[in-house]
């Protein structure tokens, strides 16, 4: 056997039987609560994202560990995967992405509907990963833009979830007209998208 | 009585006498090659033949040897007895500017994606092939990525670090 088990040995009591997610700052009294528009809805977007799992490789193996049961991406409001784009918030690109499956991703891209963001997990989806070769996309944002970057080789569960939560303080801190805005369209443009 | 390498290849001698040399067996396993006008002689012989019934092509593949002058590309094709449980190699080399060989796909059906993989890889032009285009890389691509004189990495990336790579 191994050395002995020495994190997390205490048993913690759990801290409250239902976890809520908290109230942004606003104005209440006696049958009202004023807030900003922006944080509703970002309170809303966040905890409700719809991910569009893209796995390719060793990654969509990771994932499929994080949406079990023992990592859990369903606590934070994952809990459905859809498989098709139109339906989807984030796109999750996970694995090994070959250049001649780039103009696949892209499409996949496209078909999503406003707004939507994507996540880059692993090595391979963020920069080619230890595939420098002829055959590998090098990142995945030479095709599409993408929100936030997941290094690891995989990752383990814990960093898959650490990339969902920073993918949900972006949402929840991004404001309404982001998307009609001219740098949005700048980046878009960028990548040849209209 | 059984298949036996030495009974193959005197069978294949008094088929084609000086057209197939280089006999010798690795591991175990009977290889030689022939010209590569023979190919599909020789496929057919070997298919059709009822004491040596290789009709199960295993692989379909090629070799860059760059220093080999004239005989560059060789196109490996390994084929199986079902039947007796044989294995045999069966080599064909071609010259690396005129790569030009006959296709198995009108005996195996197989060959032809293998081929086509061939093709993509190495740019052996397969004669007589239905559909011979790229199947695994992407279509513009204007070189053939396994032979070796083409280098593995991406070339597009500027942020390597040479020193790390023991280049710098």
């Amino acid at each position: 056997m191994g050395r002995p088990v020495s994190y997390n040995v205490n048993v913690k009591p759990l801290e409250k039987d239902i976890s809520i997610a908290g109230m942004p700052d606003g104005h209440q009294g006696e049958g009202f609560f004023a807030t900003k528009l922006n944080d509703v809805v970002g309170l809303a977007r966040k905890n409700s994202i719809w991910p569009l799992p893209f796995a390719t490789s060793c990654c969509g193996i990771e994932f499929m560990a994080t949406m079990g049961s023992h990592y859990d991406l369903a606590r934070f409001g994952s809990e459905r995967v859809g498989f098709s784009p139109r339906q989807c918030d984030l796109l999750m690109v996970m694995g090994t992405i070959a250049k001649k499956m780039g103009p696949v991703v892209k499409q996949v891209y496209l078909q999503m509907a406003e707004p939507r963001w994507v996540i880059a997990v692993g090595a391979c989806a963020s920069s080619g990963g230890i595939f420098d070769t002829y055959s590998v996309l090098q990142g995945i944002d030479q095709v599409v833009p993408v929100d936030v970057y997941v290094p690891g080789c995989p990752p383990r569960p814990e960093a898959i979830i650490d990339g969902v939560m920073r993918i949900q303080d972006l949402i929840g801190k991004e404001s309404l007209r982001r998307r009609n805005g001219d740098r949005y369209k700048q980046l878009l443009e960028s990548y040849g998208i209209q | 009585m059984s298949l036996t390498n030495d009974r193959i290849k005197e069978r294949l001698i008094e088929k084609f006498g000086e057209q197939v040399s280089a006999f010798s067996e690795p591991y175990g396993m009977l290889t030689f090659e022939a010209p590569k006008e023979f190919n599909l002689k020789v496929l057919n012989f070997l298919y059709d033949d009822d004491e040596l019934k290789f009709r199960f092509l295993t692989d379909l593949q090629a070799v860059h040897y760059p220093d080999n002058k004239g005989r560059e590309l060789a196109v490996v094709y390994h084929l199986h007895n079902l039947v007796d449980n044989v294995r045999i190699r069966f080599k064909v080399f071609t010259d690396i500017n005129t790569p030009d060989v006959y296709t198995a796909t009108g005996l195996f059906s197989g060959a032809n994606w293998m081929e086509r993989e061939t093709y993509d890889f190495f740019g052996v032009n397969f004669v007589g092939h239905p559909n011979l285009k790229r199947i695994l890389n992407v279509d513009e691509m204007d070189y053939f990525p396994m032979r070796k004189e083409y280098p593995l990495e991406d070339q597009t990336r500027i942020d390597k670090d040479d020193e790390m790579f023991g280049r710098g």
